[in-house]
């Protein structure tokens, strides 16, 4: 971070700043490492020292590890965690650039301020209570869309929550609750296309579905990948949808359903940190092999 | 949204002081620190009572109650004024919530926070609470023996741990049969005596009186009410860490068998009663309902706010030929007493007070005492409130000595079990009995997973 507005400054004080020309920057930038340090690196650090220790806290090699994919429950909560994966970066990837795309041809400004806003209403909400309005959406008998529910034949909560269901109903509440911040971010990425490589498109012949395809959408790949990272590694994370229709539900649909429910139970049902830090350790790697995957494969950190 | 979940502490004490350092970095602390002791230290702490006691301080007694249990703790601090008490409410651990246990492990490793008196809705607790070294033994001097005699025959088993005391029953559970006395009259119907009558007269309102319900097998208990009163070796917890399952025995296949006749010909609902689908379309539906003491307030007078002189008790139907009858039983709550406790006194005075005194137990707790002389005084006073249409004492107090002692209290959740493995399945029309594999298969899963010994 550069201050050229410090070295432009008479006396004493630029030799004296010269040799920390950044600090302000630092200044802005310390109370987010204070917090990276304290909730981000040193519990990673701290699941890592668990997921390779035993109880007594000696070093136990992958046994941690092993005992996890031995559970009988791991290699469904994988299978259910991969396919929602699939579900909800699809959904994510197509609907998110979709939206973005209409709200910004939008031609009307006070339309697209308001889609804007109600787009990312939902995510306002905090995330367990934005989950909450969803147990209520989904029961037929109380759901303002209950006719909705019934017209596809489902009568009661219990028809809803069929283990079928749950990858289109997790990504359903996932989307409504998470998709809207990025709306709007893929918004300022359009937004910051030059009109004038529109304008080009527009007299070269270009339709809109044309100028979307091939300057738009390009152009905001850098954009898609970075959602698609970040959503990866939430989505690899799923815990609190499944658990609150688990706890809705009395234990129907939900429990054990996610590799972090698993990890869960593990610490505190079985009181056995060491598989559950096994557990989460073995998510980061995975969402750091797919970000490294997808930094690699899109050029992501190339220069234009 | 997506949280991810880490737990942290001081394992050993050894690497004390840095764990401690950076514990006091992790978020955990924040969830950990309610509740904390902050009282001088008095007389020294021993041995006594059969375990190793804290030093004593006669500090705030911190009691954690659901809230249900709030009232029992208000009237405590009404009736002893000068009693210092600190009431915390919490969910109680329903539904298997394991709240109670997550919030230990976490004070076990901070080595502080725990309270001295916990209600559980659950009567599992000690199946995970002794090994955590949680609960104090309450028959090694802490109450007399004198008081502990008061209670209904085995209803403190599931606190038994190889003969030592470690909780208190709160309630008892026992199934009975609830029924609509006049729509009975009115139909001519006969109160059921055996399962194949039950049968038999769940078919013949199935074509008399379609939409009209004999049962409910949708909720999570469902096992506990049809399986355990059938005498369904599901769940024989046979040592501290052993169980037995067989769950494709004739006792288990006759009552997956009357359940599916019943919900195939829908009079019996696969809606949990608490669902806000059954209060809506079934509620006022019901002709009988199977199910525990505690359904007459919790149930029919609280949710469905069924009106007075309605709802009557029959003893549970029983098989035909079977000598020796049967009755499930559905929770029913535990008072734990934390052996960490730096009030013992205090602590076990409100401890013999909410389990015992007729203040609480005998006028105004909703479920049936599980202290037998306390349970006299509720008895008599919900004859009094003409609430009901019959005389429910004594179809309850027979049911009270009935519970089959051969369904045990293991760590893993049977109801969580049934829910996950057999509700789906039912919803989507698969028959129970072709399930019973299947669920014989999860329970073996769960019960190894939670470090039992499987024999099948």
């Amino acid at each position: 971070v550069s201050t050229p507005s410090i070295r432009g400054r008479a006396g004493t004080s630029i030799a004296r700043r010269a040799w920390w020309p950044g600090r302000a920057g630092h200044v802005f930038v310390a109370p987010y490492v204070v917090l990276l340090i304290a909730f981000g690196i040193v519990p990673t650090g701290y699941a890592i020292d668990f997921a390779f220790t035993d109880t007594t806290g000696r070093f136990a090699g992958l046994s941690n590890f092993t005992a996890a994919a031995a559970d009988f429950r791991f290699g469904s909560a994988a299978a259910h965690v991969a396919v929602y994966l699939l579900f909800w970066l699809v959904s994510l990837v197509v609907f998110v650039v979709g939206l973005a795309l209409l709200l910004h041809n939008v031609a009307v400004r006070g339309l697209g301020r308001t889609l804007r806003f109600l787009y990312y209403l939902p995510g306002a909400l905090a995330g367990a209570a934005s989950v909450m309005v969803w147990l209520f959406m989904l029961d037929p008998t109380v759901s303002p869309a209950g006719f909705l529910l019934r017209a596809f034949g489902l009568d009661t909560f219990g028809q809803v929550i069929a283990p079928g269901h749950l990858p289109l109903v997790l990504t359903a509440i996932a989307f409504w609750t998470g998709a809207g911040g990025w709306i709007v971010v893929m918004y300022g990425a359009l937004n910051n296309i030059s009109p004038e490589l529109l304008e080009a498109a527009r007299i070269d012949g270009a339709g809109p579905w044309q100028t979307a395809w091939r300057v738009q959408i390009p152009l905001l790949r850098k954009w898609i990948v970075y959602m698609v990272i970040l959503a990866f590694a939430v989505g690899a994370q799923l815990f609190v949808e499944p658990q609150l229709l688990s706890q809705a539900s009395n234990g129907v649909a939900g429990r054990d359903y996610s590799l972090n429910q698993l990890s869960y139970d593990f610490a505190f049902q079985n009181n056995d940190l060491g598989t559950a830090a096994a557990v989460s350790v073995t998510l980061l790697l995975v969402s750091l092999l797919a970000a490294v995957l997808f930094v690699v494969k899109s050029g992501f950190f190339d220069a234009d | 949204m997506t949280v991810k979940v880490r737990a942290d502490g001081a394992r050993r004490s050894g690497k004390g002081r840095s764990r401690a350092a950076l514990m006091a970095l992790s978020g955990v602390v924040a969830l950990a620190a309610c509740g904390g002791h902050t009282g001088t230290t008095g007389s020294q702490g021993g041995s006594q009572g059969g375990f190793q006691q804290a030093p004593q301080t006669n500090g705030t007694l911190t009691v954690w109650v659901d809230s249900t249990r709030l009232a029992a703790a208000k009237l405590y601090q009404k009736t002893h004024p000068t009693a210092k008490i600190n009431i915390v409410s919490y969910d109680g651990d329903a539904n298997g919530s394991n709240y109670l246990q997550t919030k230990v492990s976490l004070f076990n490793r901070t080595r502080k926070g725990w309270p001295d008196v916990v209600f559980s809705s659950q009567n599992n607790e000690t199946s995970w609470a002794v090994q955590a070294g949680f609960t104090a033994p309450l028959n090694k001097g802490l109450i007399p023996q004198s008081t502990l005699a008061g209670w209904a025959p085995g209803a403190n088993s599931p606190c038994t741990v190889n003969g030592t005391l470690y909780c208190l029953r709160n309630d008892l559970a026992q199934t009975v049969l609830w029924y609509n006395a006049p729509l009975m009259k009115k139909w001519g119907y006969k109160i059921p005596a055996t399962w194949e009558e039950y049968q038999a007269l769940g078919q013949k309102v199935a074509t008399e009186h379609r939409g009209y319900l004999v049962g409910s097998a949708g909720d999570t208990f469902t096992p506990e009410i049809f399986m355990w009163a059938s005498k369904c070796g599901a769940n024989q917890i046979t040592g501290a860490k052993a169980v037995t399952v067989n769950t494709t025995s004739a006792n288990c296949t006759r009552m997956a068998a009357l359940l599916d006749t019943l919900i195939k010909n829908r009079s019996m609902s696969l809606s949990s009663v608490f669902s806000t689908d059954f209060d809506k379309n079934q509620a006022d539906k019901i002709l009988m309902l199977p199910g525990t003491s505690w359904f007459g307030g919790a149930l029919f007078e609280g949710t469905f706010k069924t009106p007075k002189g309605q709802i009557a008790v029959a003893p549970m139907p029983q098989w035909s030929g079977d000598p020796t009858p049967a009755v499930g039983n559905v929770g029913g709550g535990t008072w734990l007493l934390s052996a960490h406790s730096t009030n013992l006194k205090a602590a076990t005075d409100f401890l013999t007070w909410v389990t015992t005194a007729n203040d609480y137990q005998g006028k105004v707790a909703p479920g049936y005492p599980a202290y037998a002389p306390a349970a006299k005084v509720w008895l008599a006073n919900q004859t009094s409130s003409h609430y009901y249409a019959n005389d429910i004492t004594g179809p309850l107090q027979t049911a009270a000595g009935q519970v089959w002692s051969g369904w045990g209290y293991g760590q893993f959740s049977q109801e969580a079990i049934w829910a996950a493995t057999i509700t789906p399945g039912t919803t989507s029309g698969k028959s129970i009995v072709s399930m019973l594999p299947a669920w014989q298969k999860a329970i073996v899963n769960y019960a190894r997973t939670n470090g039992y010994k499987v024999s099948q």
